[in-house]
């Protein structure tokens, strides 16, 4: 690999996007981007089909190409969770995120709820969701988690979430909340099967019933989600 | 900032300071292998590394192959698994096969 490729490649795959294929016969190699494909391996339409599909399915893999075969690494951007809510629930599920490997902002416009001494190594707003959801950009790499039980906190979250491509959207509340919750949205303007993404009661059902089983049922539904799990499907 | 990432970053900063490099990178896997594809272990031409392309089994066989590929620059794809003298030599005993492919940073 040539050092400037790989300089490419390390900002490429922080900013979106970006796969790096290789012939493995002759080590030539190429940064292929949304707009571009930069570098000395020339790869055909139907190549580039199989390196997008590399990137949404978010694993690198070997493909066949007519010239041998080509490995395609994938560098997407990094996963994120945005919670809203520094309630109990997060203070578990916030570690399981960071380790599974998201980066995590939490929302809270309850000052006395959101303090870094609650929440250390957390990146941190006090703003309303309102203000915060937009300057986030939320994008298809985030899942969305509100935990308040407030509709003054959780609404505009969700409405900002709806209106986003992210891949997960999740709502804390037993069944008669979330039902007020769906009729609410329903009175915003939203289509019922938009509000259908979100998911509530939100988890898997695994009988959670502390702070911490909570966070692991929440974090493995997002998990069957983003690897597109039979688990994720609440038919 | 991601494993990947920091190795990358290592290897580059070990370039610039002028070491020779070699990066090794998990294209394949079958049955169970100890690391993921696209794990990756970076080697100087001291023989230091950062990274991991097996949690240990290959390691020094694929040490081995960077070293000759920093001086030829000639990129290499090996293969290990049980059913491989060498492998077994080396001690992949997880039972899986993976493909590493080797190359010069240049």
């Amino acid at each position: 690999m040539k050092r400037a490729l790989l300089e490419r490649l390390l900002i490429a795959g922080r900013t979106g996007a970006a796969a790096l294929a290789t012939d493995l016969a002759s080590g030539a190699q190429s940064l292929v981007t949304a707009g571009a494909n930069e570098g000395e391996l020339a790869l055909g339409l139907q190549d580039l089909a199989q390196v997008r599909k590399a990137l949404d399915d978010d694993q690198s893999r070997t493909i066949e190409t007519a010239t041998g075969p080509v490995f395609v690494e994938v560098w997407n951007p990094r996963l994120r969770l945005i919670v809203v809510g520094a309630v109990h629930i997060a203070q578990a599920l916030i570690p399981l995120a960071q380790l599974a490997g998201y980066d995590v902002t939490l929302i809270d416009p309850r000052t006395a709820f959101g303090t870094l001494a609650r929440f250390p190594d957390t990146a941190l707003t006090n703003d309303w969701p309102n203000e915060a959801m937009p300057a986030l950009k939320p994008d298809r790499r985030t899942a969305i988690l509100t935990l308040t039980h407030d509709p003054k906190i959780d609404d505009p979250a969700l409405e900002a979430a709806l209106r986003s491509d992210a891949f997960y959207v999740g709502a804390l509340g037993s069944r008669r909340t979330h039902a007020k919750r769906i009729e609410r949205l329903r009175e915003a303007g939203f289509e019922p099967d938009v509000i259908a993404r979100i998911r509530g009661p939100v988890g898997l059902a695994i009988g959670a019933q502390t702070p911490a089983e909570i966070a692991i049922s929440i974090m493995a539904e997002i998990t069957a989600v983003l690897r597109r799990s039979l688990l994720a499907s609440r038919a | 900032m991601s494993n990947s990432e920091q190795i990358l970053s290592t290897a580059a900063e070990w370039h610039r300071d002028g070491r020779g490099v070699a990066l090794a990178t998990v294209v394949t896997t079958w049955g169970s292998s100890p690391r993921p594809v696209g794990s990756k272990l970076a080697v100087d031409d001291q023989g230091r590394m950062i990274g991991s392309v097996s949690g240990g089994c290959v390691e020094g066989a694929v040490v081995e192959t960077a070293l000759d590929i920093i001086r030829t620059g000639k990129p290499q794809l090996l293969e290990f698994g049980v059913s491989d003298e060498q492998a077994w030599d080396v001690g992949l005993a997880c039972g899986g096969r993976v493909q590493i492919f080797v190359e010069k940073l240049s």
